[in-house]
């Protein structure tokens, strides 16, 4: 393998990682909040990349007015999941909660099927995103740095708002005790609400990003990437924005380096990331960031 | 005290003699589609009843279902399948030599089915029972995702995702029903023995049930591995009945679909389980037509492929959401229980006559 060979091969990976990333860290917050793994979070990256198909392929809108909307539009959604399916669930065992999520997400896959139909569409792709750039020998479409761009913006920002906002230290404060930090005066219902929010506009910016990269989009597009964000955010120690963020980049560029190193193994690429969840859960459950957590009743 | 268990037995004889009666009925007068109905009812119930032991009884949330029973339809199919079909569904690649010439007959292929499932659930188990809920679920989910891949990509073992054609169709409802039978039996002594107190104890509370002595891990493991022997067992049934299967049949809607029956019934309700998996087989059934386009009248309504799973999605939400403990909650059908409904609804019939009932010949505070 050649060096540039190399580098292209890394390139197609941090794009990858990129967008893995952007899902993680949403799964990541919801996990630090409320011990919930959401397990809708990637149908909820197949919604965002349907809207946006509507909004820039049916109602012509451009692209800067679409994506926006989309992220919009589908914050809006994690909101109202919330409400509906996870807030009358407070206080219950956690697996009920879990059940519940499992049920949204067969819910949301099923009338994804039924409202945009089971049939995969081309997703209209911005032209600027598709110009081949030249670093050397190396060849990367313009889409690579602006996926990466968009993660690490996105990062800071939410990075911001947890360390240095009065929401996040509410956030930070929820993820260590619920009840307690309601009985402070923090309105807890509403800083979950926010939570969800944020994780779900991060995946709707992921399910575009994801969209763009393969552009096909189906209803059952989010699965495979949620599943493996979530590996990610375990990878980087669930429950850490920081870890998720590496972990994402990590799985990205490990999954295209395997196949890169042996090309035989390419059909069990998929497997790949979650024989790395299994061997993570035994031998270091907390992550590469993650911290031990007590067992709590 | 003891005529009631007496009269119990009779009637549970009587039950089962009748329901014999009706499967005999039914496979010699029935229709293929209907058959087919029917054993999806049978294959359906084990799924429910096996989730049922592990995540209902045993507290231990599994989405490996239909990876296990992937590994229990290949390995019956594969074992089933005259050397000719084989040849003729190996065309890219050939079948491996140790496969090709086999054909078994279908009791042994089944059970080798399920013995391989049971396997493979030792081998995720041993790393994944030691995880907390929802993890678990996620490194299940995980490893049923691996056997698809697995499954997708050993061309000459499985014919990757073309899948097979072919398998004969021994499956009927003697098989299916039988199968369903001896599961129902066999949890349901296993839940109702101290394995079976000791299995509520660690869904209840595991450091208390610790404490008392109760070995975690094992007893984990010996719901896992039973579990997902029945399921390898129903898997065998399955690719026997509908005689063509692919990797992706075995996707993780199937273990959506069996985790929404098991909850809807009730979890900790075998009975639940069983009922709410003969109503799911048969409503998905019902409503086909909603799915396909029809005119009513001078209407015409155009079919809405996908609707009856957001129906049944969304009741399944709804469930979980309102009504947590489904259809039967953690309650048994008993003949007891029975009889006294029969007895209430009697008297309310004649009161309506009205004639003043007889005096309660039934326990006091039934009322």
């Amino acid at each position: 393998m050649t060096v540039s060979l190399f580098f292209q091969h890394l390139a197609n990976g941090i794009s990858l990682g990129a967008l893995y990333a952007l899902i993680a860290i949403g799964y990541t917050m919801v996990y630090g909040i409320l011990r919930l793994i959401n397990f809708a979070h990637g149908d909820i990256v197949m919604v965002a990349a349907y809207v946006a198909f509507y909004g820039a392929a049916m109602y012509a809108l451009p692209w800067w007015l679409a994506f926006p909307l989309a992220i919009l539009l589908t914050a809006g959604l994690g909101m109202i999941i919330e409400r509906a399916a996870y807030r009358p669930l407070r206080g219950v065992p956690r697996i009920q909660l879990f059940t519940s999520a499992v049920a949204v997400s067969f819910l949301l896959e099923n009338l994804g099927i039924v409202v945009f139909s089971g049939r995969p569409k081309a997703f209209p792709r911005p032209a600027f995103l598709d110009k081949p750039l030249h670093v050397g020998d190396v060849i990367i479409i313009s889409y690579t740095p602006v996926a990466v761009a968009v993660a690490l913006i996105l990062f800071g920002g939410l990075l911001y708002i947890v360390h240095r906002t009065k929401v996040g230290m509410a956030m930070r404060a929820l993820s260590k005790d619920i009840e307690t930090t309601g009985l402070m005066g923090v309105d807890t219902d509403r800083v979950i609400m926010i939570a969800f929010a944020i994780g779900s506009a991060l995946a709707a910016a992921g399910g575009i990003l994801l969209a763009i990269k393969f552009p096909q989009i189906n209803p059952l597009m989010g699965v495979v990437p949620g599943l493996k964000a979530f590996i990610a955010a375990v990878l980087g120690g669930i429950g850490n924005i920081t870890g998720a963020m590496i972990g994402g980049f990590l799985l990205g560029i490990a999954e295209i380096m395997i196949v890169a190193f042996f090309p035989q193994l390419a059909g069990y690429r998929d497997a790949f990331a979650y024989t790395i969840l299994i061997a993570l859960l035994l031998f270091r459950p907390t992550g590469l960031m993650g911290e031990v957590e007590p067992e709590k009743a | 005290m003891r005529t009631s268990i007496t009269r119990n037995r009779i009637l549970t004889v009587l039950a089962l003699a009748g329901f014999v009666v009706f499967l005999v009925y039914a496979q010699t007068n029935w229709d293929a589609y209907r058959l087919r109905i029917l054993n999806l009812c049978a294959v359906y119930t084990i799924f429910a009843v096996t989730f049922n032991l592990i995540y209902g009884y045993t507290g231990q949330f599994s989405l490996g279902h239909a990876g296990f029973a992937a590994i229990g339809a290949y390995a019956a199919a594969l074992l089933t399948m005259s050397p000719e079909q084989k040849a003729a569904n190996f065309f890219l690649a050939p079948i491996i030599p140790l496969l090709r010439d086999v054909e078994w007959p279908f009791l042994p292929a089944l059970l080798v089915g399920g013995t391989l499932a049971a396997l493979a659930s030792l081998l995720i188990g041993w790393p994944a029972l030691r995880l907390r809920g929802d993890y678990l679920a996620i490194a299940t989910l995980g490893f049923s995702e691996i056997i698809r891949v697995l499954f997708v990509n050993w061309q000459r073992i499985t014919n990757g995702s073309l899948g097979l054609k072919g398998i004969p169709d021994h499956t009927n409802v003697y098989w299916s029903w039988g199968a369903a039978l001896v599961t129902i039996f066999v949890v349901k002594r296993l839940v109702d023995s101290s394995y079976g107190r000791a299995l509520r104890a660690v869904r209840d509370d595991e450091v208390a049930a610790q404490a008392l002595g109760v070995r975690l891990f094992t007893h984990k493991m010996m719901a896992f591995m039973l579990s997902s022997f029945f399921v390898g067992v129903a898997g065998g049934l399955m690719a026997n009945l509908i005689s063509t299967i692919d990797p992706k049949v075995f996707m993780f809607f199937l273990t959506y679909q069996i985790v929404g029956i098991t909850v809807m019934g009730g979890m900790s309700s075998l009975t639940g389980s069983l009922v709410a998996a003969v109503l799911y087989t048969v409503f998905l059934e019902v409503l086909r037509p909603i799915e396909s386009p029809f005119d009513l009248g001078p209407l015409h309504i155009p079919g809405i492929p996908g609707m009856r799973m957001v129906l049944f999605s969304t009741l399944l939400l709804l469930v979980i959401l309102f009504y947590r403990q489904g259809l039967f909650g953690q309650r048994e059908f008993s003949w007891d229980g029975l009889l006294n409904t029969l007895a209430r609804l009697h008297r309310r019939v004649t009161g309506l006559w009205g004639r003043t009932p007889p005096p309660s010949t039934v326990e006091k505070g039934e009322q």
